[in-house]
C-alpha cells in the first residue's frame, strides 16, 4: 500500500499543490487525475504526477489501442507447429520466436516520429539506439536493422532537410554500432509533410536458454544502474510523443535525446557478456521512454515485488537535478539491471573492463511499491503495478471518414483516354518517383554488410541475412511494408494488403514467415475519423495474421501524428521475419539470363484505385483500394515457394507500386548488368483496360523468371495450384523493353529507364 | 600460425576478421583485448574495422594510445606482419606505422558499396600476377579520404608502396589510393574490407587472395 502522506521533496518546487492546469500540462485528463487520487488516496507531489503522466501516456500504456491490439494472434494456432512463440507480445521488451536447433529470434519495430520531426538527425539516431536496446535486453545479439521511413513530397525543402537528417542519423548510429542496416521501405507522400515517420526495427538472435526477463524478483537483490550519467535531455519524451505536433514543438527541443552509438556498442558487449554468466542477472530492462521511471516500476510490476532506489546514487551529468528531472530524463544508452545478491563484484568487473558505470542504486523490496528516495528520504512512493498496468483504457468514438463514399464512387471512366504517348510517359514518371525509384542514395550511406552475413543486399524484395551460429547456420529474411494510399482509401483492406505484400516479398525471396511486428502510425484517437482508421486497420491486420497463422510478437503505437493543419494517412507499418530452409532457395528479383521466360502470376484485374499511376499522371488519390483475397495470396505464396524449392525460379519479384511494367523494369536492373525484355501483352487480363493492365496495382501477383524449357511445366503446375499464370515474354540481352499490345508496340531503353530510376533521388539530394 | 585480431572499444569488424582468418582460412585466430600489453606467440596482427572510441577526436586518434599499441609497434619493428583494415588503417596512420592520414570522404557521406580496385605491382606478394589486374572488395567508411603531402606521395610512389587504387574514387583519396604498405613491406593498411569478400554469397571472393598475400609475410620475415 502506497504511503498515505504525500512525500516531500527537497526541491520545494515539487511540493506545490496540483492544479487542473498542471494536470493538463502533463497531458492527463481531469478524469485520469481523479483516478490517480483514488489509487493513491492522497494528492501526488509533482514528481509523482510526472511519473503518472509518462506511464499513462499512449507511448507507455497503449491506453487508446490496447483493446484493439488484443485481437492480434500472439501464438501459432497449432502448438506443435514449428516457429512457436517463446515470449509473447506485451510480456517483455520484445517477443521471441523459435527457429529450431535451440535458437530463437527476437525482433521489434518502434517509432521515433515526433523527435525526428523536431530534430531529424538525433531523433532518428536515438530511434535506432532505442530499438537495439529493446533487443539485447532480451539477451539477444542484435544482427540486423531495417527502417520504415515516410517523408513529405521530396520537392519540398523541408522534406529534403528532414529526409537528409533522418538518413544521416540512422547511418551515424547503425554504422558506428556495427549492425547491418539491410533494408526496409521508404515512401514520399505529401501527407507526411512536417510529420515524418521513422520506424526502426532490430532483430536479434539468441539461444532459448539465454532469454532474459525484465522482472525484479528476489527480495534483497541489488538494483544496478548501468551506462552513462543522467542529464536533463529528453525530459518527458514519452508524453511529448503522445501529443500533436504544433508550431510550438520546436520549443520542445530539450525533449529530444542525444545518442551516442559508441556508448551503446560498449553497453551491448558488456551486457551480453554479463548475461552469458549463468544466474548473474535476475532481470534487466533498458531505460527507454520514461527512463528510470518506466524501468523501475515495470520491473517491479512484472516481478510482483517492490523496488526502492536512492537518487543520490544515480550518476548525474548535471548538478542540482531534482527528483522530477532524474526520474523523467530520457538520457540514452542506460540500463537497469537486477543482479543476484552476492555476485556484485562479478558484475562490476565486467563493466569495469568496458570502462562503463555500473552503480548499485537500490534493491528489490518486499511489498509492491516503488519507492524513490533522495538524500535518504522518500520523494516518491507509488504502487508499481497500478502505475504500470492500471492506466485507463479507452474505446473511442469512431466514424467513417467523409472521403470514403466519394472515393468509392470514383470511376476510371472519368479519366481522359490514355493514348500511347501517355502510356509511354507513365513508366518513366513512375520509375522516377522517389517512392518507386532506387533507394541507393540511402542504402549506400548504411553499412549493410558488417557482420559479413548479408546474402541479399538492400533493394530486392526482402533482405536476407546468413547467421553463423554454434552448430547451425540460419538464413533469416525480413520485409517491411505499408502503402498509406490504400489505407487512406480503406484501412481494413490496407491493413490486409500490408501483410499480404510482406508475405509476397518473403515468398519471392524463398522464405516462409515466422512472425510479425507492427508500428501503428495514426492521427489523434480523440477524433472519431482517426480512431476509425486505427480500428479498421487493426481489424485488417488481425484478420490477415489469423488467416496466415502469423503470430504478432509486439510493436509500437504512435498516435497524434498530426501537424498543424493536417494529419498523416493511416500507416500501419508491418514487418514480417521469415526463414529460408535451404541456401539454394535464396532468390532475388534481378533477371539472370537472356532468353529466359517471364511468367506473370495472378493475372491483370481491372483496378486503378489508389495507384501511383493515378498519383503521378493525374494527381489523384481516389478510387477503391485494390481488392484483397487472402486465399489467392496464400495460393500464390505457396506456389512461389514450391517452384523456388523445385529450382525452376531464377528470379521472382512481387507486383506493387507502379504495377506490372515497373516490376518488369526493376527486374531488368540487375546489379552490374542491364537486361531488356520483350513482352506480348495483347489480350492480357480479359476485360481490363490497358492502363490497369500495365500500371494497376492489383494484389496477389508476382513475376517469375524461368528457363524457357521449363515454362510449359511451370504454367501447368500453376494451373494445378489454382494460380492464374501467363507467359508474357522473355528476358533479352539487348537493353530494350518492348511491349506489344496487339496493334501497337511501346518501347523504352532500359538503360535510360535505369538511369532515371537510379538517379532520381540523388539528383534532388545532391549538395 | 596464430593470428591476433585486436579488439578496441568500438571495434565492430573484429568478429568478421576472426571468421575470415579462423573460420574460412582455418587458421588459429584469436581476439586480443586492447588493454593487453603483449603479442607474444602471434605470427600476424590484424587491426580490424569499426569505430574505435566512437571516432571521437579523430578516427584512430585515441586507440593509438591503447596499451596494446606499444606491443604492435614492437612487433612491427621486428618485421612482424601487421594489417590495418578501415579503422585499423586509420589507427596505423595515427600511430605512425604508416604514412599519411585519412579524412572525411569528399562527398561528406558514409559510403558502403563494392568497389573495384586496381592492383599495383608493389612487391613479390602484392602484384597483378598474384592478385590479377583488378579485384572487387566492399568498402564501408565515412573517412577514407587518404591524404599525404607531395613529398610523401612521391616517396610512396617511388618505393611502390601503393597496393591498391580505386577504379572509381569514392572518397577523394589522393592518387585514388585505397591501400598502402610501409617501406619495409610488413605493415599494410587498406580502407576496403577484404574480410567481407571471402565466401561465395558475398559480393566477391577477391578478399581471400589479399588475406593470403598478407599472411605470406609471416614466412619471410618472422
Amino acid at each position: 500500500m502506497a504511503s498515505t502522506v504525500t512525500p516531500s521533496n527537497p526541491d520545494p518546487l515539487l511540493n506545490v499543490a496540483i492544479t487542473p492546469e498542471l494536470v493538463e500540462k502533463h497531458g492527463l485528463t481531469q478524469d485520469e487525475y481523479k483516478l490517480i487520487l483514488d489509487i493513491l488516496g492522497r494528492e501526488p507531489n509533482l514528481t509523482e504526477l510526472g511519473i503518472f503522466s509518462v506511464m499513462w501516456s499512449e507511448h507507455c500504456s497503449y491506453k487508446n489501442s490496447r483493446p484493439l491490439l488484443k485481437t492480434f494472434p500472439t501464438q501459432k494456432a497449432d502448438p506443435n507447429a514449428p516457429g512457436q512463440v517463446l515470449v509473447k507480445a506485451g510480456e517483455e521488451n520484445a517477443g521471441v520466436i523459435d527457429i529450431g536447433d535451440g535458437w530463437a529470434i527476437c525482433f521489434k519495430i518502434e517509432s521515433h516520429n515526433h523527435p525526428s520531426a523536431v530534430e531529424p538527425f538525433e531523433g532518428a539516431a536515438t530511434g535506432v539506439g532505442g530499438i537495439i536496446r529493446d533487443i539485447f535486453t532480451m539477451g539477444a545479439r542484435p544482427v540486423l536493422l531495417t527502417n520504415s521511413l515516410r517523408f513529405g513530397d521530396l520537392s519540398s525543402a523541408q522534406s529534403q532537410r528532414i529526409f537528409r537528417g533522418v538518413v544521416h542519423g540512422i547511418s551515424h548510429y547503425g554504422n558506428c554500432i556495427g549492425i547491418p542496416n539491410v533494408g526496409g521501405d521508404v515512401y514520399f507522400d505529401e501527407c507526411y509533410e512536417g510529420n515524418p515517420l521513422v520506424n526502426a526495427l532490430c532483430l536479434g538472435i539468441l539461444r532459448h536458454d539465454q532469454i532474459k526477463r525484465g522482472a525484479a524478483t528476489g527480495i534483497g537483490n541489488p538494483v544496478y544502474y548501468v551506462g552513462p550519467p543522467t542529464g536533463r535531455d529528453g525530459l518527458g519524451g514519452a508524453s511529448f510523443a503522445s501529443r500533436e505536433l504544433s508550431e510550438e514543438s520546436a520549443a520542445d527541443r530539450p525533449a529530444v535525446q542525444k545518442g551516442d552509438p559508441f556508448m551503446e556498442k560498449l553497453l551491448i558487449e558488456a551486457c551480453l557478456e554479463m548475461m552469458a554468466q549463468e544466474g548473474l542477472v535476475v532481470g534487466i530492462q533498458d531505460m527507454g521512454a520514461a527512463g528510470l521511471t518506466c524501468s523501475t516500476c515495470e520491473t517491479a510490476a512484472r516481478g510482483g515485488s517492490g523496488i526502492e532506489i536512492e537518487l543520490d546514487e544515480v550518476p548525474q551529468r548535471e548538478t542540482g537535478m531534482n527528483s522530477y528531472e532524474i526520474m523523467l530524463s530520457e538520457s540514452q544508452e542506460r540500463m537497469l539491471v537486477i543482479a543476484q545478491k552476492g555476485r556484485e563484484k562479478e558484475l562490476e568487473a565486467i563493466f569495469e573492463k568496458w570502462d562503463l558505470h555500473a552503480v548499485q542504486v537500490g534493491e528489490v523490496k518486499p511489498g509492491e511499491d516503488m519507492v524513490v528516495t533522495q538524500h535518504g528520504s522518500p520523494v516518491v512512493h507509488l504502487p508499481a503495478a497500478k502505475l504500470a498496468d492500471d492506466a485507463p483504457v479507452y474505446l473511442r468514438e469512431s466514424k467513417e471518414p467523409e472521403h470514403f463514399a466519394k472515393c468509392r464512387a470514383w470511376s476510371p471512366d472519368s479519366l481522359p483516354a490514355a493514348d500511347a504517348g501517355t502510356l509511354q510517359a507513365a513508366l518513366v514518371k513512375l520509375l522516377g518517383h522517389p517512392t518507386i525509384a532506387s533507394k541507393r542514395w540511402i542504402t549506400q550511406q548504411y553499412d549493410h554488410m558488417v557482420m559479413t552475413g548479408t546474402v541479399i543486399e538492400p533493394g530486392s524484395d526482402a533482405a536476407v541475412v546468413r547467421l553463423r551460429l554454434e552448430g547451425a547456420e540460419k538464413l533469416i529474411a525480413i520485409a517491411n511494408d505499408c502503402n498509406n494510399r490504400y489505407c487512406w482509401l480503406d484501412p481494413y483492406a490496407g491493413g490486409k494488403i500490408a501483410i499480404a505484400e510482406c508475405l509476397r516479398n518473403l515468398a519471392c525471396s524463398g522464405a516462409r514467415p515466422l512472425g510479425m511486428t507492427n508500428n501503428l502510425n495514426f492521427g489523434n484517437p480523440n477524433k472519431p475519423e482517426s480512431y476509425y482508421m486505427l480500428k479498421e486497420a487493426i481489424r485488417g491486420l488481425a484478420e490477415a495474421c489469423q488467416f496466415f497463422d502469423i503470430p504478432v510478437v509486439g510493436g509500437n503505437v504512435s498516435l497524434y501524428n498530426e501537424n498543424v493543419d493536417k494529419k498523416i494517412d493511416p500507416t500501419p507499418v508491418v514487418s514480417i521475419a521469415g526463414i529460408i530452409d535451404d541456401p539454394a532457395h535464396v532468390t532475388t528479383q534481378y533477371a539472370k539470363t537472356a532468353g529466359n521466360t517471364l511468367v506473370l502470376l495472378g493475372g491483370a484485374p481491372d483496378e486503378l484505385g489508389g495507384s501511383y499511376y493515378l498519383k503521378v499522371m493525374h494527381d489523384l488519390k481516389t478510387g477503391a483500394a485494390p481488392e484483397i483475397d487472402l486465399e489467392k495470396e496464400k495460393a500464390l505464396a505457396d506456389f512461389l515457394r514450391a517452384q523456388i524449392a523445385a529450382g525452376t525460379v531464377k528470379a521472382a519479384h512481387d507486383l506493387s507500386e507502379g504495377g506490372l511494367l515497373c516490376a518488369v523494369a526493376e527486374m531488368c536492373f540487375t546489379p552490374g548488368k542491364t537486361f531488356g525484355a520483350k513482352l506480348n501483352l495483347a489480350g492480357l487480363g480479359e476485360g481490363a483496360t490497358l492502363v490497369a493492365a500495365l500500371y494497376g496495382e492489383s494484389t496477389a501477383r508476382a513475376l517469375i523468371e524461368v528457363p524457357a524449357t521449363e515454362a510449359e511445366s511451370v504454367l501447368a503446375a500453376a494451373k494445378a495450384a489454382g494460380v492464374p499464370a501467363q507467359d508474357i515474354g522473355e528476358i533479352t540481352a539487348a537493353s530494350e523493353l518492348a511491349v506489344a499490345l496487339g496493334g501497337e508496340t511501346l518501347s523504352w531503353s532500359t538503360t535510360e529507364l535505369r538511369s532515371t530510376w537510379e538517379t532520381s533521388i540523388e539528383k534532388v539530394m545532391a549538395r | 600460425m596464430r593470428v591476433a585480431i585486436l579488439q578496441f572499444p568500438g571495434s565492430n569488424c573484429d568478429t568478421d576478421a576472426l571468421h575470415a582468418f579462423g573460420g574460412v582460412l582455418g587458421l588459429e585466430a584469436e581476439l586480443v583485448w586492447h588493454k593487453a600489453d603483449s603479442l607474444k606467440g602471434f605470427d600476424a596482427v590484424v587491426l580490424p574495422g569499426g569505430f574505435s572510441y566512437g571516432d571521437y577526436l579523430r578516427c584512430g586518434a585515441i586507440a593509438r594510445f591503447s596499451p596494446i599499441m606499444e606491443a604492435v609497434k614492437a612487433f612491427a619493428a621486428e618485421g612482424g606482419p601487421v594489417m590495418g583494415i578501415c579503422n585499423g588503417f586509420q589507427i596505423l596512420c595515427e600511430v605512425g606505422l604508416l604514412p599519411g592520414a585519412l579524412i572525411r570522404n569528399n562527398c561528406l557521406e558514409f559510403r558502403c558499396t563494392t568497389s573495384e580496385l586496381k592492383v599495383e605491382d608493389s612487391d613479390e606478394r602484392f602484384n597483378t600476377q598474384k592478385l590479377g589486374q583488378s579485384i572487387r572488395i566492399p568498402i564501408a567508411h565515412g573517412e577514407g579520404n587518404y591524404r599525404i603531402d607531395e613529398a610523401g606521395l612521391a616517396e610512396l610512389e617511388a618505393n611502390k608502396q601503393v597496393l591498391f587504387r580505386y577504379a572509381e574514387n569514392p572518397n577523394g583519396a589522393v592518387g585514388d589510393i585505397a591501400g598502402i604498405r610501409n617501406k619495409a613491406g610488413n605493415v599494410i593498411g587498406m580502407m576496403p574490407h577484404p574480410e567481407r569478400a571471402v565466401e561465395r554469397f558475398m559480393p566477391s571472393m577477391d578478399g581471400l587472395p589479399v588475406l593470403r598475400a598478407f599472411l605470406e609475410l609471416t614466412s619471410v620475415s618472422v
